[in-house]
């Protein structure tokens, strides 16, 4: 297994130099959903929070590193992490009011994107922040500014950026906070009957994923150098970070990964298409029958279905 | 800022209220009988939408008429999407079931940009630009209809649910699922024709609606939003508070077009929406237990 | 001083009074019954010591410290852990797991949580399912699991919800059985539970509930004679029959 990984993780590093700039397009798509749906995986596949606001963080994350960028020059290397900081206040915000008052479920689903809607209306009519248009960066292509001539940087950088999500979530996953994060999914009031303290657990769990999805919108948005608000706090990014994980398999630390390998090819290619305008709904359509597939075929997500399957091949033959 | 504005305003948005109202009951009986996360209620409103304004367009028929056959035609979608696709996941994990419904919203969004194309679309109506003045405020005509049209429509839907014999059953499964099953009722048939009837009320939600606000495919999940929006702020599980719910939505949302600016009135529905998770999570109209 | 002291506790649910005016203490190590008819407030009596509601009025006492307006992970971090009736497991956890849940509650390390664990399963005789996943035990073996939970919690005073209600003769054995391994360790227990041979057999005193009020109190041989208690179980007619 653990060769197998470094086998794969090498394949990935080097891959770059045999890939043409489309191709690095999409995987450069796979790793940063796959990072940004690993952080919203913390809070809603191991907690069972499930945040259908999520580019609220981002938004946040993107516009506030940038804002500083080009008003204070300073570099977004630094800017992510107070951009990161600023979301998770946003997160700890949302989770102090949503968490103290009980919301579960479909209540908590409905606040989050609340929560991201008011964002993306304030920003709208915020004039410094650019308002409905938005914000531009100019290239320079200086490293220090977070941009690059070269898009493998953004390659290594997104890849980077996956692999820490997985070392830090799979860090939560075997500490005691993933135990009663997982606990507090199954079972709420049983969690706490056994000491769990799930508003301080959810509440942790909302500011680290908040944190790190934060830390993404610096790359959004130097990756595509422009921010409107109706994009970077909208909906269909929301929706865009939940389906990978739940795809994938939620709650399970391969599942973003692999969701986003299935997944984000067929979005880019839609995305491609939709640049090009006539037809571009179709590509739509076939994405949306493949949700309904996975949810009908594969109830649990794709990576438990195929760990199940990986464990039934040897035992082939026997009784 | 005077007061014949704002009571132009006032009265403006109780009169849109009707089809907000009728979308919000829809998708209310939809969660409450199934408690199933209907995403794809708003695309299903364009859906009727389109087929008022082709009925309108090719034959001529006023949306006042075939608002009804938009509902007939919205609950035969229903029909299949329950049939065909919730029944299947009523068991699945919550994520799951919101992940479909996703991709039903997915489908049916595109479905109507590849067929009728990206642009925004108005339905024809005979009484479209007729306004009768009130005193210092003026009626729209149009308006006036639709709400009258929406009020009929949830009476004749009170009507089924409080008086028909599947009505009562229907309800039954709403207040509690283990109920109806005691009952020994056929829940499949409840769990399709409240489906139905949910689509079908958004299907005509979608067809008055389109005589009053251009609509595109677009259009979709802005609706879905605001019908969730009016279902917690009425009260889950209270079909009286989805209706009240929706008056009161649209007529903040009219006021706030006047007191702030026009682009911001999302934001009185989802600020109200804040203010009432946190102190009143059951809603204006619900019961405390929900 | 007492392990706990419950005094004047009053809890109402709309026109419901669930409990009313109760009063009782427990000794440190002590075995207690909490008997009734269905309805009669026990399980009402257990989410106000455990901290799932709040009492109306009165003062409940736990080693000492009032636990008014604690929350329920905090009355167990105090050493009072509680089951449910209905057996609630984390059912796509494997067993491991679920008690692992309640060993976190006395250390911070996932790898000594699950050490402890492991003892506790071995103790309640489920180590050999330690990785099934709680969805797929039988009843039997969820209640042992409801039980290895919060034992793994390392309480004081355990409250028992119902451990034996839906077992066969042989599974109630075990588990009294059990009980008294646990109650010989210095554990504290209070109990609810309809099947009567095993309360008689495992408490040392037993207080009855009917209607939120506390109708009698003493040791099993007394209580089974009280007429009180003969009349709330089976009706007033009964009495005069058992008597006459």
């Amino acid at each position: 297994m653990r060769w197998a990984l470094s086998l794969a993780l090498l394949v990935l590093v080097i891959l770059p130099n045999f890939l043409g700039s489309y191709l690095l397009t999409v995987f450069i798509f796979i790793f940063f959903y796959a990072y940004l749906g690993q952080a919203w995986n913390l809070l809603g596949g191991y907690g069972g929070q499930i945040s259908l606001g999520h580019a609220a963080f981002v938004g946040v994350g993107a516009y506030t590193s940038t804002y500083l960028s080009m008003t204070y020059k300073l570099s977004p290397w630094i800017g992510m992490f107070i951009g990161g900081a600023a979301a998770a206040l946003l997160g700890g915000v949302i989770g102090y009011l949503g968490f103290r008052f009980g919301l579960r479920g479909f209540y908590f689903i409905l606040l989050t994107v609340a929560f991201a809607e008011i964002c993306r209306l304030i920003v709208s009519h915020l004039e410094p922040l650019g308002g409905a248009l938005g914000l531009f960066i100019t290239f320079t292509g200086n490293p220090w500014q977070f941009q690059f001539s070269d898009n493998r940087s953004y390659y290594y950088i997104a890849l980077g950026m996956m692999l820490a999500s997985v070392a830090i979530v799979g860090a939560v996953e075997r500490s005691r906070m993933g135990a009663y994060l997982v606990a507090i999914r199954e079972d709420e009031d049983a969690s706490e009957a056994l000491g769990v303290n799930a508003f301080a657990t959810k509440l942790a769990a909302i500011v680290l994923s908040a944190f790190l999805t934060g830390m993404g919108g610096t790359f959004y948005a130097n990756y595509l150098f422009s921010l409107q608000p109706n994009t970077a706090f909208g909906i269909p990014l929301s929706v865009e970070i939940i389906l990978r994980p739940i795809v994938g398999g939620s709650g399970t630390l391969v599942g973003p990964i692999l969701g986003s390998f299935i997944l984000s090819p067929l979005a880019e290619v839609s995305r491609a298409y939709f640049a090009r305008g006539g037809l571009s709904g179709v590509h739509l359509i076939i994405y949306g029958s493949l949700l309904i597939a996975v949810v009908l075929f594969f109830p649990r997500g794709a990576y438990p279905y195929l760990r199940g399957l990986l464990r039934r091949l040897p035992r082939r033959g026997a009784p | 800022m005077n007061v014949t504005l704002l009571g132009q305003a006032a009265l403006n948005g109780l009169l849109f209220g009707g089809v907000y109202s009728l979308m919000a009951v829809g998708l209310s009986l939809i969660f409450g009988v199934m408690r199933v996360i209907n995403l794809a209620h708003g695309d299903m409103m364009v859906w009727g939408s389109y087929v008022a304004f082709f009925l309108a367009l090719r034959l001529g028929v006023d949306p006042f008429v075939s608002f009804l056959l938009c509902a007939a035609a919205l609950f035969s979608l229903g029909v299949l999407v329950q049939r065909g696709l919730v029944n299947r996941v009523l068991e699945a994990p919550h994520e799951m079931q919101i992940l479909l419904m996703l991709g039903v919203a997915l489908v049916l969004e595109n479905l109507a940009l590849v067929i009728f194309g990206p642009d925004t679309r108005r339905t024809e109506s005979a009484y479209g630009l007729e306004t009768v003045w009130l005193g210092p405020v003026f009626v729209d005509v149009a308006r006036l209809m639709t709400f009258v049209l929406a009020l009929a429509f949830s009476l004749a839907l009170y009507l089924f649910l409080f008086r028909s014999d599947l009505g009562r059953l229907i309800r039954a499964a709403a207040d509690n699922s283990y109920g109806a099953l005691v009952i020994g009722a056929d829940v499949g048939r409840i769990y399709t024709v409240a489906f139905g009837i949910g689509a079908a009320c958004v299907g005509a939600a979608g067809a008055l609606m389109s005589a009053l606000v251009p609509f595109s495919p677009a259009a979709g999940f802005a609706q879905t939003v605001v019908s969730f929006n009016i279902v917690i702020i009425g009260g889950m599980g209270s079909l009286l508070g989805a209706f009240l719910g929706g008056i009161l939505v649209a007529v903040a949302e009219s006021l706030g077009a006047v007191l702030l600016v026009p682009s911001l009135k999302e934001l009185v529905s989802f600020v109200l929406l804040v203010l009432i998770l946190l102190f009143r999570p059951q809603g204006l109209f619900g019961r405390k237990t929900a | 001083m007492s392990l706990l002291e419950v005094r004047a506790v009053a809890k109402r649910f709309g026109g419901l009074q669930a409990v009313s005016d109760l009063t009782f203490g427990m000794a440190d190590g002590e075995v207690l019954g909490l008997i009734g008819p269905n309805g009669a407030g026990k399980t009402t009596v257990f989410n106000l010591l455990s901290g799932f509601l709040a009492a109306d009025a009165g003062e409940i006492l736990f080693r000492g410290r009032s636990l008014r307006g604690l929350r329920p992970h905090q009355i167990c971090h105090l050493g009072l852990t509680r089951t449910f009736q209905i057996v609630r497991p984390f059912p796509h956890l494997s067993v491991l797991e679920n008690v692992k849940v309640g060993a976190l509650a006395r250390t911070a390390s996932a790898r000594d949580a699950a050490a402890r664990a492991r003892r506790v399963l071995e103790e309640i005789g489920l180590l050999a399912k330690a990785e099934v996943p709680a969805g797929e035990l039988t009843l039997a073996e969820r209640k042992r699991l409801e039980l290895a939970r919060a034992l793994a919690t390392e309480p004081v005073l355990l409250l028992l919800d119902e451990v034996m209600a839906g077992l066969t003769a042989a599974e109630t054995e075990r588990i009294v059985e059990l009980v008294r391994a646990i109650n010989r360790r210095g554990v504290a227990v209070l109990l609810i539970e309809h099947v009567m041979r095993a309360v008689m057999s495992l408490s040392e005193r037993i207080i009855v509930l009917n209607y939120g009020e506390r109708i009698a109190e003493g040791p099993p041989a007394v209580i089974a004679n009280d007429p009180r208690v003969i009349e709330a179980y089976l009706g007033e007619e009964y009495v005069g029959a058992a008597q006459g």
